[in-house]
């Protein structure tokens, strides 16, 4: 089975896969989660408001991220920016917006979702009489937000938003629809030129597999050492 | 904006005269359904039998259902769908290989195979998760009364952890659904792929995607829908796993 395979076009190709390939890949991880966390904390604020159409508009955003394939998403965004664009700065045609940059702003939209919803829940993990202490020492929403519940929701929730940064970090292929050099980008791109789909592709697989098992491991024992402290 | 709407389009011909614009949705919608169906069947069935494993006494199968859920969750979706589509068939040996490299469902069956063996990873976590959540009690109750192991699953355990875990099970259902979209990438026509290719040939960009956003919220609302009533009659109060 393997006397045919030809380990060194993956040897050739280690420059372009990680030098390319894979600093796009975690830089779009990166930037993704943490704007993502960013806005889905405020998403996941604007949700728990007693003011109900700020709730109302979270809620439905949350919902119809969670509702539709990120594939599908990718391709709307990816569509739609340079209307959204010429809109946003009142330009007569539409802007150009590359696949770069709109998979960037689709990423961190999409998954401020999905943080959304983790954040709800460590907000909520944190009980109601921290808050109500926070009001009578005379702190007013934000700084109760500031200085009582976020680091304690956070801090609750740090395995939960590794354990989503690692799924992010895998669904970060899917950039492969706009044929983006991500690192399954820059593998599919050698495995078609040099007609060698069976190492590359297994090549990747095993390369995914690798990070994304010791990231969880990391994020395994993190959860024990936080369970510990609680 | 200066975007020209035309949501008349749907009624317009597609350039390969097959039907209009709507019924090449639809029928992208019939794939991404079926897809969802086989690909479930195929992930229930495995992630039931490795979910099972895990909750033996002896050390091998845990390993072993162990193992198979970090290999199939640690792989993207889309590596996945790839190695199936292009890798399998090269490694099987001569006629067979070449038998299935003819097939004329192909794409098809990878992305069944490749969205099931995927999707069974998280099935079996679930699975796991009801058995270990029942109190010590009822399988020590079986092994008292004479049952083998096998009866206490069949009878005891199994029947109380299908219905505790009946709502996490339907969200990985509707997962299912929404993972069926990178099948297109392998040449599926599901829904996702026919929006792209009506928005190729028409331009009309927001009507293609619009119209594609809107039937895969329509298929989750009546998944969840269907899903409550059954979840009702099913589902022992106090017993349910949440959402």
């Amino acid at each position: 089975m393997f006397s045919t395979f030809d380990f060194d076009v993956i040897w050739r190709s280690l420059p372009y896969l990680f030098y390319q390939g894979m600093v796009f890949t975690l830089t779009l991880t990166v930037i993704a989660t943490v704007f993502g966390l960013i806005l889905g904390t405020f998403i996941a604020m604007m949700r728990l408001s007693s003011n109900a159409v700020l709730s109302g508009i979270a809620a439905s955003y949350v919902n119809l991220m969670r509702s539709l394939p990120l594939v599908l998403v990718i391709f709307l965004f990816y569509f739609l920016s340079p209307y959204i664009g010429q809109w946003i700065i009142g330009a007569d045609r539409p802007v150009q917006v590359g696949a770069y940059t709109s998979t960037i702003i689709t990423f961190t939209l999409f998954e401020a979702a999905y943080f959304a919803e983790i954040m709800r829940a460590g907000i909520q993990s944190v009980p109601r009489g921290q808050v109500s202490a926070g009001y009578a020492i005379g702190f007013n929403y934000r700084e109760v937000m500031r200085y009582v519940v976020l680091p304690q929701a956070f801090r609750n929730m740090l395995p939960v938003i590794f354990t989503q940064t690692i799924v992010l970090f895998q669904d970060t292929s899917l950039v492969y629809v706009l044929s983006i050099t991500d690192f399954l980008g820059a593998a599919s791109k050698v495995a078609q030129r040099d007609g060698r789909l069976t190492e590359m592709y297994l090549f990747a697989a095993v390369v995914y597999f690798v990070i994304s098992f010791t990231a969880s491991f990391f994020v395994k024992r993190l959860q024990k050492r936080i369970s510990i402290i609680r | 904006m200066n975007y020209n709407w035309n949501w008349g389009i749907f009624w317009d011909q597609t350039p390969d005269a097959a039907g209009t614009y709507f019924t090449s949705l639809m029928s992208g919608l019939q794939v991404t359904v079926l897809l969802a169906l086989v690909a479930w069947v195929i992930a229930f069935i495995l992630g039931s039998v490795i979910g099972i494993m895990r909750t033996l006494p002896s050390r091998w199968p845990v390993a072993i259902g162990n193992a198979y859920i970090e290999l199939f969750r640690n792989i993207p979706l889309l590596v996945q769908l790839f190695i199936w589509f292009f890798v399998v068939p090269e490694l099987l040996p001569g006629e067979l290989g070449i038998w299935v490299k003819q097939l004329r469902n192909g794409p098809f069956i990878a992305a069944m195979l490749g969205i099931g063996f995927y999707m069974s990873s998280r099935v079996a976590g679930q699975v796991t998760a009801g058995i270990n959540a029942l109190p010590k009690g009822q399988r020590m109750a079986g092994t008292a009364i004479g049952l083998t192991t096998w009866q206490t699953y069949r009878y005891i355990l199994l029947p109380l952890a299908y219905r505790i875990i009946f709502p996490p099970l339907t969200s990985e259902f509707l997962n299912t659904i929404k993972n069926t979209a990178p099948a297109l990438t392998i040449g599926v026509l599901e829904l996702t792929a026919q929006a792209r290719s009506m928005q190729e040939f028409s331009f009309q960009v927001f009507e293609a995607f619009t119209a594609a956003a809107g039937m895969y919220l329509l298929l989750s609302a009546v998944v969840t829908i269907g899903m409550r009533l059954i979840e009702k009659r099913l589902v022992i109060p106090g017993f349910s796993m949440g959402k």
